[in-house]
């Protein structure tokens, strides 16, 4: 038992003494996490509404397709961004492997179907009728859609938090692309994935307790919306 | 004889669903400032013919006019819109106050403020919601929410107002004092207002104008007393609450009367029929009178059968009985009569009802 209480010791003298390291991987986390959460806002929400609000043959089809895409594995996007990106590779042009742009690219491949899948369900779950009542108000197409987005806006933030939750914490994509190079790519998962293996329990502790910190308050957030409910 | 112009018109009007046909409206006119009701059971049109009529949902043949300019073309959809509200069944409230609610419409128009706080207060007091102004509408009861959604439908200052069933799911004291309210909005604001309702009590006491829908017509148009007592055919009788509708060949006739058999029985009905036509005769229940005796009256116009008490159906006031003449024959009667008259099922008493009260529809030989 020594050996867990001494790590969340340690881990506790790193995060209250403001440690350089492990806020450095910290801050880099929620810059690329953050980052690939909303380019995969900007996506999803466009392509989830689109496909709410139309009808069109083969509807049914995209739905699946894009739910499928929720469960897509880090580490099968890993593997397609990294081939796309070497140095021979169809985007190899680039020359963006191991950076943290990289990194950016496949979390947002890895969120976009999560936002997107949500948004989907959340336009949806609005009455029928709602839209009907908007036009006859008045609205243009832009300004119904707009206030539609605005009545789904609670399930829209359990959409940005599934998708945030979903990539700050993925580990298989971040090590592929980034590489885990120190000072440079290393975020909160690759590096406890690295202090783990090398035995350093109490940073890996120190890491973790952060990232459950991300967890807690994602589902802080997530179960104030639920709590909400529609007006009749 | 109009004195009004028509503020909608239709004309040719058809809605296609898959391969059905769901609405066929040749021709309609709405006045200028009446209050116009669409009455019919579930599944008539009523709905449709709304959201046709509203271009909320665009019909597959036919054109709707405004002001004599068809929409969509010669006058544009949005505008349109813009003349009017609707209120449906389901308030269908943003999830924010009430007070953002009633000034959705004039924000979606890019009213200023100040003005938006002015007409927004005086509809919220109009229905009686002023002291809900900030509440969430989430929190409101059904009464308070489908208020709040008429407020937001009158903030626009419609020219011309669609209710679809704005009373349907609604309990009766809250019915009824939405439904005065909204009487005394409409006529006191005369804004024109179409109103789909399956509840026909309701579309009598608002409307000037009444149209019966049946299977995606128009089956009978016109003011609320002549609906009720002169309905064109069995189906409207029905609906419009005629018990007893015989079907029976007329026999003979003299003076403005005329004999019908039906099922043996002779029944004399005011009007004239040829010897021989099938003719159907609709008594409204509440013109029925039941007597212990057959009382002996002036008028030789009258029709008295003795008859025996089916059933006695409590509805409320009064208790509906359903008698036997050797022809079905419904009675309203109050529950004062009901105990004088000791009636229970199996009971032999007098049915009487005036020649006069017989409403007398002429079949048209081969006519569908």
């Amino acid at each position: 038992m020594d050996i867990v209480l001494d790590g969340i010791v340690k881990a506790f003298e790193l995060l209250a003494g403001f440690d350089p390291e492990v806020i450095g991987i910290t801050l880099l986390s929620l810059r690329v996490s953050g980052t690939a959460t909303l380019i995969s806002l900007l996506i999803g929400i466009s392509v989830g509404t689109a496909v709410a609000l139309s009808e069109f043959p083969g509807k049914k089809f995209v739905v699946s397709v894009i739910n499928t895409g929720m469960a897509l594995p880090p580490v099968v996007v890993g593997l397609f961004v990294t081939i796309f990106l070497w140095r021979s590779g169809p985007l190899g042009f680039l020359d963006i492997l191991y950076t943290p742009t990289a990194m950016i690219l496949a979390q947002a491949i890895i969120a976009t179907p999560i936002v997107t899948g949500i948004s989907l369900a959340a336009m949806q779950q609005l009455p029928k009728k709602l839209r009907l009542q908007i036009l006859a108000l008045g609205a243009t197409p832009v300004q119904m859609v707009w206030i539609l987005i605005r009545e789904a806006r609670l399930p829209l933030l359990a959409a940005v938090m599934a998708g945030f939750g979903g990539v700050i914490s993925e580990v298989g994509a971040s090590i592929m692309v980034g590489g885990n190079i120190k000072g440079y790519s290393r975020v909160l998962t690759t590096a406890t994935v690295m202090e783990t293996s090398k035995g350093n329990f109490d940073i890996a502790i120190a890491l973790s307790v952060i990232l459950l910190l991300f967890a807690y308050v994602i589902n802080l957030i997530l179960t104030q919306i639920q709590q909400k409910e529609r007006p009749r | 004889m109009r004195t009004r112009p028509p503020i909608v018109a239709v004309e040719g009007l058809q809605v296609v669903k898959g391969r059905n046909l769901i609405l066929d409206v040749p021709f309609l006119e709405i006045e200028q400032g009446e209050i116009f009701s669409l009455i019919g059971p579930n599944g008539a049109g009523k709905t449709t013919l709304l959201q046709a009529l509203s271009f909320l949902s665009k019909p597959s043949r036919g054109k709707v006019c405004f002001g004599g300019k068809p929409i969509g073309n010669g006058f544009p959809v949005l505008e349109y819109r813009r003349k009017l509200s609707m209120v449906f069944q389901e308030p269908l409230l943003f999830n924010t106050t009430v007070f953002e609610n009633v000034a959705s419409g004039l924000k979606i128009r890019g009213v200023n403020r100040a003005q938006i706080r002015n007409v927004v207060s005086r509809q919220l007091e109009r229905f009686g919601v002023a002291h809900l102004e900030q509440r969430s509408a989430r929190t409101l009861s059904g009464g308070e929410a489908q208020r709040t959604s008429l407020a937001r439908a009158f903030a626009v200052h419609p020219e011309i107002l669609f209710l679809d069933e704005p009373f349907a799911s609604l309990d009766p004291p809250a019915r009824e004092s939405l439904i005065q309210d909204l009487e005394g909005v409409l006529r006191e604001t005369q804004t024109t207002a179409v109103l789909a309702t399956h509840d026909r009590m309701e579309a009598l006491r608002l409307s000037d104008r009444i149209a019966v829908m049946e299977r995606g017509k128009i089956a009978q148009i016109g003011p609320p007393a002549e609906v009720m007592n002169h309905p064109a055919d069995e189906f409207i009788a029905s609906f419009v609450g005629t018990e007893t509708i015989l079907t029976g060949s007329a026999v003979g006739g003299n003076a403005g009367t005329f004999t019908t058999s039906v099922s043996g029985r002779l029944i004399e009905a005011a009007g004239g029929a040829l010897p021989g036509e099938q003719v159907i005769l609709c008594i409204r229940p509440e013109n029925v009178t039941l007597s212990a005796n057959p009382v002996p009256e002036p008028s030789s116009a009258r029709n008295v059968f003795s008859a025996t008490v089916e059933r006695i159906i409590p509805a409320g006031f009064f208790h509906k009985v359903r008698l036997d003449c050797g022809f079905p024959l419904v009675a309203y009667v109050t529950n004062h009569a009901l105990e004088d008259l000791r009636l229970e099922p199996g009971k032999n008493v007098f049915a009487s009802f005036k020649a006069t009260a017989i409403h007398v529809i002429r079949k048209k030989p081969l006519s569908s």
